[in-house]
């Protein structure tokens, strides 16, 4: 009697393992079950993603599952956070722990091919830059030869900081610190006499966590192209597609004037690309597997990417639009037509 | 149920359930399904994982580790550059763990032995600080520990600019010791040498001392002769190598400390974490080694008039390793294994090198099988000799 059960259950387990191994395919399906999006942001840069005072997420890479969220499940605030350092973020986006990953993340070839993500697109084009105090009395990071530099591991920030001193012959010490507070309190304290990240990280480290920002300043040179963009993995096409769509219809609602404020009143613009953007005119929802107000609520409940912004970056860090202003205010930020 | 049902003589041949019934054959039976199962959840976490890569093309394999790391360490025993392997950076990794983990096993015995006899000392005030010590460092986690030593070690010393020089040439900063090295010289390369003539010699003279010892009762000062050979061996390598005096003076030049050798506040907020609180373990392996020595042998010490100093060190001490080197393994083992909480307070151990590489190139399964391996490897040596240590002083049994 006891083998049969043992036997039994041996049995029972192998066809579990078994059927476990057929393995579920769709990370959107998963959304629509549980009924809310899992989001990857950084464990806090404000501006791009930080919980505020009351415990709530803003920021403009939170804006983005907000958008996706408002579009797929009609309420943007149906959102989970998984607050993530640069080095756990790709391996918490490939074992699926989270949806999507948004979290002021560079897109590179490594990334997109080996990593087997799928970048959605642009949200913030950035570089990377040097902060030091003022007392330092450099003036440009060619004159930054022998210095101690706090960098957080497994960013590309890392490995352009290794090419920019390489390629003009000048040699530096990293100190290399994931968690970005533990980071930054070494600068301030003097362990490093630079600290080397994206540009709009810099301004909110020197805005919001500077004892004094006046003491700081943040050198001319940029010295590489960070495109940063929200990411999903491989596998699900349909997601990536929402969430490709998603981020440029709040570029095109900008594009077209569309704000939060006059999105009901736009409904009945003549505008034939804002009826089909705001699904007056049918068919943009449809192909997407969504309903045909899918835009309209993320403009609706999240705003455009230019609202996003000013109410994010420019009021928070007092960074203007420089290259994110849209295409046609000499900017970067164009968006794929919705149509 | 019994072994008698199936004892030899029974008529009828056994069936299958008279098989199943017999101890014997159902522990091999037991122990077949208990291994099929185990390699069946092997089986299927390697596929399912290897399946699950290669459906969001994740590459796989350890082809990376010949690729250009391309990122900078802070400090190094061996050559290393951004231009460097991956395999190079792990190797790099490697070297600091084991740095850091020796230095640490080395002084948290020596610091561990002093307040574990403190703690058993006669002298109120001796014993009370060593307990305090035990108790405050033994009760906070290892990691809060870090980050204290940490935060304190920046902050506690000058910028550069204005450093504070205890000795000439020796400059404590916020970004860690500097101190003077000797410039490269042939001489020193003798006085390596000579120092290893001097180590055999010493280990000769030992054996030669003990054996007298055993014969004819009469100590010998092995230590004070020893010193003599050595300093003495060492100093006449150096004159013959030319008594080179050139020194690499660390100053300040430009941004920063130049010349020199310098111990980074990173390592040293790890070695004095792991260091101070392994030292309390310790403390409490020794003091419990050193009661569990009879109370007997002392007083048979004293009886014959053998100093209690001595007693110590030549009665008790050696009686309580034997009680002590098991519980001391696994500290040893906890230490070299609680040193990966270094990359918290970015201490270029092997895991914060892992973690850099598995997120640059994305081979997370592949860089934490190394690492794993790797503290395996470390953790099984080190038990190793122990065991070996320990069998040795148990031979010493009279």
């Amino acid at each position: 009697m006891k083998i049969k059960t043992i036997l039994a259950a041996g049995a029972m387990s192998v066809a579990a393992i078994a059927a476990n191994n057929a393995q579920a395919g769709a990370v959107l399906d998963g959304i629509k079950a549980k009924g809310f999006v899992q989001c990857g942001v950084n464990t806090g840069l404000p501006g791009f993603s930080a919980a505020n005072a009351e415990g709530k997420w803003e920021g403009i890479d939170v804006d983005v599952c907000r958008g996706i969220a408002a579009a797929l499940l009609g309420d943007a605030n149906k959102v989970q956070y998984t607050p993530l350092t640069a080095a756990q973020r790709f391996t918490a986006l490939q074992s699926g722990e989270i949806d999507i990953l948004s979290r002021n993340t560079t897109a590179t070839l490594t990334r997109d091919v080996k990593l087997g993500l799928t970048f959605l697109g642009i949200n913030y084009y950035d570089g990377q830059g040097f902060l030091i105090p003022k007392a330092l009395g450099v003036s440009s990071a060619t004159e930054l030869d022998g210095a101690t530099v706090c960098v957080e591991p497994g960013t590309t920030t890392e490995l352009n900081l290794a090419d920019y001193f390489r390629a003009k012959g000048m040699s530096f010490e990293p100190v290399v610190i994931e968690n970005i507070n533990e980071a930054t309190a070494a600068f301030f304290s003097g362990r490093c006499d630079v600290y080397t990240t994206d540009a709009s990280g810099l301004a909110s480290i020197r805005t919001t966590m500077a004892p004094n920002p006046d003491d700081y300043m943040i050198l001319p040179e940029i010295i590489s192209k960070e495109p940063l963009g929200p990411a999903v993995a491989q596998g699900d096409e349909q997601w990536a597609d929402i969430g490709r769509w998603a981020l440029a219809a709040m570029l095109e609602a900008e594009e077209y004037g569309v704000t939060s404020a006059n999105v009901d009143e736009m409904k009945s613009s003549t505008n034939p690309g804002i009826q089909r953007l705001l699904g007056v005119s049918p068919g943009m929802g449809e192909a997407l597997g969504l309903d045909e107000e899918w835009a309209y609520r993320i403009i609706k409940q999240v705003g455009n990417y230019g609202e996003s912004y000013e109410k994010n970056v420019t009021a928070k860090l007092g960074v203007e639009r420089g290259l994110n202003a849209l295409w046609t205010d000499g900017g970067l930020q164009y968006a794929w037509p919705v149509r | 149920m019994s072994k008698t049902q199936n004892a030899p003589g029974g008529v009828r041949s056994k069936t299958v359930v008279d098989y199943l019934n017999d101890e014997n054959v159902r522990a091999i039976l037991y122990q077949i399904i208990a291994i099929g199962l185990v390699i069946l959840a092997g089986w299927y976490l390697v596929s399912n994982t290897l399946v699950n890569l290669e459906r969001q093309n994740i590459s796989t394999g350890y082809g990376f580790l010949d690729l250009e790391a391309s990122f900078e360490i802070s400090e190094s025993m061996v050559q290393y550059s951004a231009q460097s392997s991956y395999a190079t950076a792990l190797l790099v990794g490697l070297l600091n763990t084991v740095k850091v983990s020796l230095l640490g096993i080395i002084l948290c015995t020596i610091i561990g032995t002093i307040f574990g006899i403190a703690r058993l000392s006669s002298n109120w005030i001796v014993r009370k600080l060593a307990t305090v010590y035990v108790e405050i460092f033994r009760n906070i986690p290892v990691l809060l520990q870090l980050f204290f030593w940490y935060a304190v070690i920046p902050n506690a010393f000058p910028h550069p600019r204005d450093a504070f020089e205890p000795l000439p040439g020796v400059l404590l900063t916020s970004r860690g010791m500097y101190m003077p090295v000797p410039v490269a010289d042939n001489a020193y390369t003798l006085m390596g040498i000579a120092a290893i003539i001097a180590f055999v010699a010493i280990f000769l003279i030992k054996k030669w001392a003990k054996k007298r010892q055993d014969e004819t009762g009469q100590p010998f000062p092995v230590f004070l002769v020893g010193t003599g050979i050595f300093i003495g061996l060492v100093f006449i390598a150096y004159l013959i190598g030319g008594a080179p005096t050139d020194m690499d003076i660390p100053e300040l030049k430009g941004f920063n400390i130049r010349g020199g050798t310098n111990v980074s506040p990173e390592f040293l907020a790890v070695l004095i974490g792991l260091t101070v609180y392994t030292s309390t373990y310790v403390a409490e392996v020794v003091r419990s080694g050193i009661q569990a020595v009879p109370h007997g042998q002392w007083e048979a010490a004293d009886s014959l008039g053998i100093k209690r100093s001595v007693a110590l060190r030549k009665v008790i001490l050696p009686q309580s390793m034997r009680v002590a080197i098991p519980p001391l393994t696994n500290q040893y083992l906890n230490l070299t294994k609680n040193s990966s909480l270094a990359v918290a307070v970015g201490y270029p151990d092997l895991v914060s090198v892992s973690n850099t590489t598995m997120n640059q190139t994305g081979q997370a399964i592949e860089a934490i099988s190394i690492f794993m391996s790797i503290y395996l490897g470390l953790s099984l040596l080190t038990s190793l000799f122990m065991n070996w240590f320990n069998k040795k002083m148990a031979l010493v049994e009279r």
